[in-house]
């Protein structure tokens, strides 16, 4: 299987023809059936949301509308379009400051350490996999006393805080990719850390700082527990609107059905288009980036 | 920020090729000084997210320590040191040994279920199949979505309303004669938890499966052909071969998704609300903090949820930073 590169993406090689083809076959056949379940939700979450309120029942609960109706989806508009408005005022500051801070502190960590930066690099990581839980009374306690809750702040300051281990750890990783040599060339013409940064990294940061502001856009997006603490009904994102409207037992499922997917277009819409960069930023969650 | 960064940043050379402050010989202060300005303004420019990181991540779990170790019972009280009361009394209560040992059932199932179904779908894609980039972007497409609204249809496929009413995947059974599978899902007693970590599985075996494509594919194909040479069938290359080399990939997910487990919220939240039949500790900790409003006892409840993720958070870090620096960075 020298020519392996091309194989590998067509059709498989290796075994005999036969023996292939049937394997290949019998594989496809898994991957559809895995596929439908896969699909099930999305189809029961767009199926419904077309359905009119009369339709929207147990008995015709996996058929395709009779008649399809726009109804569901204007209701759940009017239900979400704070939320939405909201989560887009909080998420973008929150991913660009985080970003920002992470592209430095991953320079510095890849590239012009300090003693003990192994050590402060742990801990900032360590600040990825910390339960918000063991922090949620304390930043409570303290947006309250400062008079700061209520208002979209404490959850733009959440947000941007905790995802500085995440970008950081994603600037790292790919700062330490450079060529070596660029940035002793830099240095050898004794520019400092700030023209360095300027001049010779910044200019090649587009794909990490298009991965991490991915990565915290979603992430920030798709967060409940700081949105639902941090934040009174005037700032509340969709995340937090969603789950009123479907936790209400007077919604019908259309509504509830045609808010949930609209609460989830941006991300799916990113991830759809750039799914490259939705990836790295997953991969580097698990550290190896 | 910019104040205090930018001017140590232009001093450490920036202003020209020739270096105005050349040490003199042998002043073993003026050593000290260079060395110390090769990396201060590095330090410097890490000590905002350092300043930020320290409050907000160590500060406030230090501060949430303090007040489970403390008897501020009510968020008016001055609450007094009290040692390790709060942390033994939460055992002789019913509902928290119930609340912990749903989140053990539910964090075994997700990840022993992710991980499984996640290599299955890494393994059916690894030697490329046909439409593969469509099966991939399928399958990794809820992991682009929140948990509160996958939650939305998830309440409404795993329906427990009897089967006059049944809604979801037991009207489905109904339709195709499987009455037998009809079941009450997550409010049933003894596997409820089990089929509450199904939607978790459905969200998350998408990345387990990014995660062993790109381990399988990593494995070099020189080894799989030498394994081949020696007379292993594919599958004695996959035992053999490729699986070992898979370890690293294994413990990432593991580690990944057992601490989204063991904090897991939103999830429980959209389908169930709080009741108490699907109880975990973060959301038995939302109704202490929030509704009880008994401060010390929810900052004992998040303490042990802190203590459940380092135990296997930080061995896993620091073994990674460690064959991170062996394999020379």
């Amino acid at each position: 299987m020298s020519q392996s590169a091309p194989d590998r993406v067509i059709a498989p090689g290796g075994g005999t023809a036969g023996t292939t083809r049937r394997g290949q076959a019998v594989k496809f056949a898994v991957l559809v059936v895995l596929a439908a379940f896969f699909l099930m939700p999305m189809y029961v979450l767009v199926v419904t949301g077309f359905k009119p309120f009369a339709e929207a029942t147990s008995a015709r609960a996996w058929l395709l509308p009779r008649q399809w109706s726009t109804e569901g989806w204007a209701a759940a508009w009017t239900a979400l379009a704070p939320g939405l408005w909201n989560s887009v005022r909080m998420v973008v500051p929150a991913a660009v400051i985080s970003a920002v801070l992470g592209s430095l502190n991953g320079y510095v960590m890849a590239r012009w350490r300090f003693p003990g930066a192994d050590t402060v690099f742990t801990l900032f990581l360590f600040g990825m996999f910390i339960p918000y839980q063991a922090v949620m009374i304390p930043l409570q306690q303290i947006m309250v006393s400062s008079g700061l809750m209520g208002g979209l702040f404490p959850l733009i300051l959440a947000h941007t805080v905790y995802g500085i281990p995440i970008c950081t750890l994603i600037f790292r990783n790919y700062y330490a990719s450079i060529p070596h040599t660029l940035i002793e060339a830099a240095r050898v013409d004794g520019a400092g850390l700030l023209r360095t940064y300027a001049h010779v990294v910044l200019p090649v940061s587009a794909p990490a700082f298009a991965v991490t502001l991915i990565w915290q856009f979603t992430s920030a997006w798709n967060d409940f527990l700081f949105a639902v603490f941090l934040t009174g009904p005037r700032s509340w994102p969709v995340t937090v609107q969603l789950n009123n409207v479907a936790g209400s037992m007077v919604v019908p499922y259309n509504q509830q059905m045609a808010a949930a997917v609209l609460a989830s277009l941006p991300t799916l819409v990113i991830y759809l288009l750039l799914g490259r960069y939705f990836m790295r930023g997953l991969m580097a969650g698990a550290l190896k980036g | 920020m910019s104040e205090p960064t930018t001017r140590p940043g232009a001093a450490s050379g920036g202003t020209g090729p020739p270096r105005p402050t050349r040490p003199r010989h042998g002043s073993r202060g003026a050593r000290l000084l260079t060395r110390v300005r090769s990396w201060l303004p590095s330090l410097l420019l890490v000590s905002p997210s350092i300043l930020l990181l320290g409050l907000f991540v160590y500060g406030m779990i230090g501060w949430n320590t303090r007040l489970a170790l403390s008897d501020q019972h009510r968020p008016i009280d001055e609450g007094s040191f009290v040692g390790l009361d709060n942390f033994v009394a939460l055992w002789q209560e019913a509902r928290w040994p119930a609340a912990v040992n749903n989140a053990i059932v539910f964090t075994v199932v997700f990840v022993g279920g992710a991980l499984l179904l996640g290599w299955l779908l890494g393994l059916l894609l690894d030697k490329g199949i046909r439409g593969e980039p469509v099966f991939r972007t399928l399958f990794l497409a809820p992991m682009a979505v929140s948990f509160i609204a996958t939650g939305v249809v998830w309440r409404w496929l795993m329906n427990p309303a009897p089967v006059e009413r049944a809604t979801g995947l037991n009207a489905l059974f109904v339709q195709f004669n499987l009455d037998f599978l009809v079941n009450t899902w997550w409010t049933a007693p003894d596997f409820g938890m089990a089929a509450m970590a199904l939607p978790a599985i459905w969200q998350l075996s998408g990345y387990v499966m990014a995660l062993f494509l790109a381990g399988f594919r990593g494995v070099p194909e020189e080894l799989r052909e030498a394994a081949r040479v020696d007379g292993c069938s594919e599958w004695g290359v996959y035992w053999h071969v490729v699986m070992p080399q898979l370890r690293p990939v294994t413990l990432s997910a593991v580690i990944i998704i057992g601490h989204m487990s063991l904090k897991v919220f939103d999830l429980i939240i959209a389908i169930a609300g709080q009741q108490i039949v699907a109880d975990v500790p973060a959301v038995y900790m939302w109704s202490t903090v929030f509704e009880v409003r008994d401060p010390a006892k929810g900052a004992t409840i998040a303490s042990y949820l802190l203590v459940a993720v380092a135990v296997f958070v930080i061995p896993y870090l620091v073994w990674t930073m460690r064959k991170e620096r062996s394999e020379g960075r």
